[in-house]
């Protein structure tokens, strides 16, 4: 295994990148923290032939999955979505997208992420989630579909 | 909507720049869970900045300047300690410390623990045997050899001696050779002349 700072260094941009669309830009310090922590824990047990730029991402898929999941639960019922809006540092003018992405599932927020954000093939996105290439593709589709709509 | 304004929403450059910082917390976090087995740091000395390595045991590794050596040798730790290896400040900050000093020429010991995990077979009888040499005091390689039993593995000693992890702190800069010629030096030789000098050692004449 590489020392896990060199395995840190190379992937913490797209973790990054990935996690601040998959729950959003407020969320993401949390979640990319979560992320390489449980990376750190298992580290020294992951088998040799494992890709680390593939694993590091499944991890993260399965932590941006679990907090929409965990969110739902906890959150009081309120006209107020669970994010926030962008944070102030760099004021986008994309609010209506985020809306839009806010909206959809989780299975399906993070397959589009995959797909359009990292620009990954399905066979990789079905990697990614543990689904069969079929789903992967279904989860882009749906969510893609959804935000043509309310972009619309 | 084209679907790449999804990427927009979080640029590269944007990623780059925000995941430094999470990361930077990462080695905190790390060691309140008990995850961070070897901190990493940096101490600025009179030869060059030197990398150090701390585990929970102490101090096992510290490494000269030179990027490729760095690399050979935080993959040595990763090996035979652990690769949960992350920069920490705090982590290293009690070492970091002491070896100021030492450079300082306001320490003439290192009280701190170390961790001899990188040390294996004959260089454990030699590193011993190497830290109870006085500092300001030099030893000649055949006595190192005399003391481990083994009166006639000079050479070997020096070999141990060039491996030696832990440089300064288990100070093989006091061993040279019997005619007093400095011999040689893991770090090269002039990094040796400069920690004697600090120490004060007399030399016969320095020789190189």
């Amino acid at each position: 295994m590489p020392p896990f700072q060199d395995f840190l260094e190379a992937n913490r941009a797209t973790v990054y990148r990935f996690l601040s669309v998959a729950v959003g830009p407020n969320d993401a310090d949390d979640c990319f923290q979560d992320t390489f922590l449980s990376a750190l824990r298992a580290y020294p047990r992951v088998t040799c032939g494992e890709r680390l730029d593939r694993w590091i991402l499944r991890i993260a898929s399965r932590k941006a999955i679990d907090h929409h999941r965990a969110g739902a639960r906890h959150a009081f019922p309120t006209a107020n979505p669970p994010e926030r809006a962008a944070p102030p540092i760099d004021p986008t003018p994309d609010d209506e997208l985020w809306a839009a992405v806010r909206t959809l599932p989780p299975r399906q927020r993070v397959a589009i992420v995959h797909r359009h954000v990292l620009d990954r093939a399905y066979a990789d996105i079905a990697d990614l989630m543990g689904t069969s290439e079929e789903t992967a593709r279904a989860n882009v589709y749906r969510g893609t579909k959804k935000l043509r709509e309310m972009m619309r | 909507m084209n679907t790449n304004d999804l990427k927009r929403l979080a640029s590269r450059a944007e990623s780059e720049e925000r995941s430094r910082t999470a990361a930077a917390a990462l080695p905190e976090l790390a060691a309140e869970d008990g995850l961070l087995d070897v901190a990493v740091g940096t101490v600025a000395s009179p030869i060059g900045e030197l990398m150090v390595a701390v585990t929970p045991r102490g101090l096992a590794c510290i490494a000269f300047e030179g990027e490729e050596h760095r690399d050979e040798v935080l993959g040595r730790i990763a090996r035979e300690i652990s690769p949960r290896i992350l920069p920490s400040a705090k982590g290293t900050d009690a070492w970091r410390r002491e070896l100021d000093e030492y450079f300082a020429a306001k320490r003439t010991r290192f009280d701190l623990r170390v961790d001899r995990r990188l040390i294996h077979g004959i260089a454990r009888d030699v590193l011993v045997q190497t830290s109870k040499i006085p500092y300001g005091e030099v030893s000649t390689y055949g006595k190192i050899a005399g003391r481990i039993g083994h009166p006639t593995a000079a050479r070997a000693v020096g070999r141990a001696l060039g491996s030696n992890p832990i440089p300064i702190v288990i100070p093989c800069h006091r061993v040279i050779g019997a005619s007093g010629a400095l011999t040689g030096y893991g770090g090269g030789i002039d990094r040796k002349v400069r920690l004697l000098e600090l120490e004060g050692s007399v030399l016969p004449g320095l020789a190189r």
